[in-house]
């Protein structure tokens, strides 16, 4: 039979509160604006689903959109196998081991504005160090302010740059967990090493691999500061990514109702492709 | 399967040993006849695991040679030496099917399929095992995991040696010695050499034809369970062996014979050698109480079920006795009795008398 007991609300109440106040006040507040029209003067008109289907039919938003999956999937297919192969090559003990740890986690200690100012002077031709370099010395055309190919090359090598690392540190605690007894075991089996990577490590991995793939999944689709100060969203439109669109929108156009729809949208797919990801990856394990 | 050679055979882990503290095995001259079930029992970090993981090239040894039937194989890696190993806790390919993670050893050394399924389903069916060979490994308990990594050493027909590193420590005590008598019938059945690595003398003792006692890098004595029982060569063997382990009693030599605070007691046989500290040997089994000898008084009794454990105080020195039926009180003041056939000297800690006639 199952008991049921009311005071266990009060328990779970602070937590309740604490969720109203950090998410669903300002998620409600969103909603609001998405559904109406407003100039200003706390004066709002009611619109429905307009502008979700304004949104939703605007070519604009498909590009970003478009834009924002590549960036994302491009970002996730160099990231996750790069950062695998790292923490392959890391040492497994000796002295080696923190002075690996605290360089890795270096890049990701760095404010985000500071990575595109970084990169930014980095990589200007004439001025920075690689845009002087490839342009003057090797004789590269390479300019990120006008090329929109060096430009995406540009933000995606920042990424890479700026958050490998997480997947290597998150892979390689999965692999030190591994104990040694699997490795002897695979030697006296006679495994080649990628059998050993195959049915030992990666198996191993894939809790560590599925949080770091969902983590890397969710900031890069919400990516805004490193991009925006690195190209502004230029050159035109070309690494203009739905955040980006989005305060355009915002504060720029100071449309702020199809800016709320937008943001929901943005939400929804977000949340969707994290959950799919995820309940995809666990099901064998629930089995 | 293979006669197995170890010829001064010494390890160390520090890079440069000086003295014979450095070395973790100190002196190992063995040879195991093909076949054999042995065991390696002995307290943690006496060397029984960094033997073990010489003999299967884990780890290659500073000193020495290890021979497979006259081949010298100290050189070769793992994967060369033909040998399968069953660790402390169940090593499984976790994605894998039973059948797959049974085929793999083969697969990996280019086996024929057709070949591979019948040796796994002979090995299955050893194992009691051909009920769940299409379920995924991760998915079984403790104990059908240890079987199956077991099943991975076995299905190689070409194995030299099957090493066991105390497989059975994470498997709950009611499935124990069912998996142990698997064991030894598995070991009927395939007659390969097997070592079985323990620091628990049941274990070792229901398990092996041949019991090889180590303490701190050093083979103690080699022998059958029942000699290891019956006739100690060293106080460290009669001790770690046996429940309640043998009495080790401080004695005297004077004049060819030995005397226990102060009473003459009688020994198996003429004692060898001179000097050195002297103990006298004799196990609780062997003791009894008696009209006449030693005057004791009982300061425990324990019932241990079958059978109680006394401990009698002589002087100051305590003495056990294994006794069946009744038993003297708390407090009392008995006599007792060692039975001289069992009863024997050491020498700094290594027998000193000769077989009595």
């Amino acid at each position: 039979m199952k008991t049921e007991n009311a005071k266990a609300w009060f328990f779970v109440l602070p937590v309740l509160l604490l969720v109203a106040f950090n998410a669903l006040v300002p998620i409600m507040t969103v909603v609001n604006y998405s559904v109406q029209e407003t100039f200003g003067n706390n004066v709002f008109f009611w619109q429905g689903l307009d502008w979700f289907e304004q949104i939703l039919r605007s070519d604009r938003f498909h590009a970003a959109l478009g834009r924002q999956f590549l960036f994302t999937f491009l970002i996730l297919i160099i990231e996750v196998p790069l950062g695998i192969i790292i923490a392959l090559s890391m040492p497994k003990k000796g002295i080696w081991v923190p002075v690996c740890l605290v360089l890795m986690a270096l890049p990701m200690l760095i404010p985000w504005n500071v990575v595109g100012a970084m990169w930014n002077i980095f990589t200007l031709p004439k001025i920075g160090l690689l845009g002087y370099l490839m342009n003057d010395v090797l004789g590269i055309a390479y300019d990120m302010t006008q090329n929109p190919l060096a430009a995406w090359i540009t933000i995606i090598v920042m990424d890479v740059w700026h958050w490998t690392s997480l997947v290597v540190l998150l892979a390689y605690a999965g692999l030190v967990s591994i104990p040694d007894a699997y490795y002897q075991a695979a030697k006296i089996d006679g495994a080649s090493p990628w059998k050993v990577f195959r049915y030992i490590q990666l198996p191993k991995l894939k809790t560590v691999l599925t949080i770091a793939i969902l983590l890397r999944f969710m900031d890069s689709f919400n990516i805004y500061t490193e991009v925006f100060v690195l190209t502004g969203g230029g050159p035109g439109n070309s690494t203009t990514l739905l955040s980006i669109d989005l305060v355009k929108i915002a504060l720029g156009q100071f449309d702020l109702g199809p800016a709320a729809a937008m943001s929901l949208i943005y939400f929804a797919i977000t949340l969707l492709v994290s959950w799919l990801f995820y309940t995809l990856m666990t099901k064998d394990d629930a089995k | 399967m293979a006669k197995i050679t170890l010829s001064n055979l010494r390890h160390s882990y520090a890079p440069n040993p000086q003295s014979a503290d450095d070395y973790a095995l100190k002196q190992i001259d063995l040879d195991w006849e093909d076949g054999g079930a042995y065991a390696l029992l002995g307290p943690s970090g006496c060397g029984k695991s960094t033997l073990l993981n010489i003999i299967s090239g884990l780890l290659v040894p500073s000193e020495g040679r290890i021979l497979f039937d006259d081949r010298d194989v100290t050189g070769l890696p793992p994967d060369q030496r033909n040998i399968a190993q069953v660790f402390q806790f169940p090593v499984i390919y976790d994605t894998m099917s039973v059948r797959d993670n049974l085929a793999f050893p083969l697969r990996n050394r280019g086996v024929e399929e057709g070949r591979i399924a019948q040796r796994v389903a002979e090995i299955a069916r050893m194992l009691d095992v051909e009920d769940m060979l299409d379920v995924r490994a991760s998915h079984l308990s403790p104990d059908n995991k240890q079987k199956i990594s077991m099943g991975r050493g076995l299905v190689r027909d070409d194995v030299n040696v099957v090493m066991f590193d105390e497989p059975l420590t994470v498997i709950d005590p009611h499935l124990k010695w069912k998996l142990r008598s698997k064991l030894k019938e598995l070991h009927q059945r395939v007659r390969a050499t097997m070592i079985y690595v323990t620091h628990d003398q049941t274990e070792a003792l229901t398990f092996a034809d041949q019991v090889v006692v180590m303490q701190q890098g050093e083979v103690v004595q080699i022998g059958t369970p029942v000699e290891l029982f019956e006739r100690p060569q060293h106080t460290f063997v009669g001790h770690f062996i046996g429940s309640p382990g043998m009495n080790v009693l401080p004695a005297v030599q004077a004049d060819g014979r030995a005397t226990f605070q102060g009473q003459p007691v009688a020994l198996e046989g003429k004692i060898t050698g001179q000097g050195g500290a002297t103990e006298l040997g004799i196990r609780p089994e062997f003791v009894t109480f008696a009209d006449e000898g030693l005057e004791a008084r009982v300061r425990k009794v324990s019932d241990v079920g079958r059978h109680s454990v006394v401990e009698a105080m002589v002087g100051d020195t305590a003495v056990k006795a294994v006794v069946e039926g009744d038993v003297p009180e708390q407090g009392a003041a008995v006599h007792l009795h060692f039975a001289p056939k069992h009863t024997r000297l050491y020498r700094d800690g290594w027998i000193a008398t000769e077989v009595g006639p």
